[in-house]
């Protein structure tokens, strides 16, 4: 699997959650697979998805909100494992796809494979943590994922990608902020 | 009569303030301490972590106070950079100045030498308030915010809090 089959076996899963998706490549798949109101997409601030996540969730307990990060991403600030864990919001989920590189930047390899991802969140203390690496167990664990109570993690092994990412996301970053704010009817 | 601390975070809920991140500083443990007892105080373990929580709870529709040291200024550029002044993300800083006028830990001093400085740079505008100035300093706070969607600053000096 790629990322962006990774992306297509789990957002339709997701109904109206709010979507965060970590900068680079996998932002750019997941806008071309399924574009919501609810979708925030970084195209900076590395290392940071899973704290705007958590602030989403931490201010709206009765929305899910789904976090989706690659291997580089986690790794730059694993910190941010141990503060979800803690604060143990349970409208959270956290998607790591784990392709091992950073693909955005010519696929140089991460650590991913000597550090294993889902053994830093099962540490941390997500109350759940599933690690799949095919297609064929994908689809049972997102049907389970997405009813369990957060902060649950799942870590989906994938290959890099070959060939050109998918295009830039067309939204300027202030209309992803007005339409997000819209979608969770923030009006402050 | 309610200590200065108190009376900070009495302005910041009267402006609209409403969530409240950060990592701590010794100069501004009473208003952490504050915050704590009335149960609205996230800690946060980096100040970028911070700024990414802050920015998630905007979008979520509060409006977000991040507290920091300014040696976390240096660690949140990017974030400043590529998230709030992009996004165009409202948030304010609270940031306590250490190396104010060369009188600190030697950690201090480089930072606290260019702390207004770097945040003309970043176009942030910024306020460093005296006890009796308060009020005022997290009235024009709240509005800058609000009218520039971005971040502005209060500076803490030694003295204000402790």
């Amino acid at each position: 699997m790629t990322t962006p089959d990774v992306l297509a076996a789990i957002l339709p899963h997701l109904g109206d959650a709010v979507r965060v998706f970590s900068n680079g490549h996998l932002s750019r798949a997941a806008c071309a697979v399924a574009d919501t109101e609810a979708s925030f997409y970084m195209i900076g601030s590395m290392g940071l998805a899973a704290p705007i996540g958590l602030g989403i969730a931490l201010a709206r307990p009765d929305r899910r909100v789904v976090v989706f990060e690659g291997d580089g991403n986690v790794l730059m600030n694993p910190g941010a494992l141990a503060r979800v864990a803690a604060a143990a919001p349970r409208n959270l989920l956290h998607v790591c796809i784990d392709n091992g590189v950073h693909a955005s930047t010519g696929g140089q390899a991460t650590i991913s494979s000597r550090v294993p991802i889902d053994a830093l969140a099962r540490a941390a203390g997500y109350r759940s943590v599933e690690r799949v690496a095919t297609a064929a167990e994908l689809a049972p664990a997102v049907a389970a994922f997405v009813g369990r109570e957060g902060p649950a993690f799942l870590l989906v092994e994938a290959e890099a990608d070959r060939g050109a990412p998918g295009p830039r996301v067309p939204w300027e970053p202030d209309e992803m902020t007005a339409r997000l704010r819209r979608a969770l009817g923030a009006t402050s | 009569m309610a200590s200065v601390a108190a009376a900070f975070v009495d302005a910041l809920l009267a402006a609209g303030f409403d969530f409240f991140t950060g990592v701590p500083c010794s100069l501004v443990a009473a208003p952490i301490a504050e915050l704590e007892r009335r149960g609205r105080w996230f800690g946060e373990l980096r100040e970028d972590s911070a700024l990414g929580v802050a920015a998630g709870a905007y979008l979520a529709g509060r409006l977000p106070v991040v507290v920091m040291q300014n040696s976390g200024l240096g660690v949140s550029l990017n974030a400043l950079g590529s998230l709030h002044l992009l996004y165009r993300l409202p948030c304010l800083l609270v940031i306590t100045w250490r190396g104010f006028e060369g009188r600190d830990a030697p950690e201090h001093i480089v930072l606290g030498g260019v702390l207004p400085e770097l945040l003309d740079l970043l176009r942030i505008p910024h306020r460093a308030p005296a006890t009796d100035t308060l009020d005022a300093d997290v009235a024009w706070a709240a509005t800058t915010v609000r009218d520039t969607r971005a971040p502005a600053a209060l500076l803490v000096r030694p003295g204000v809090f402790a």
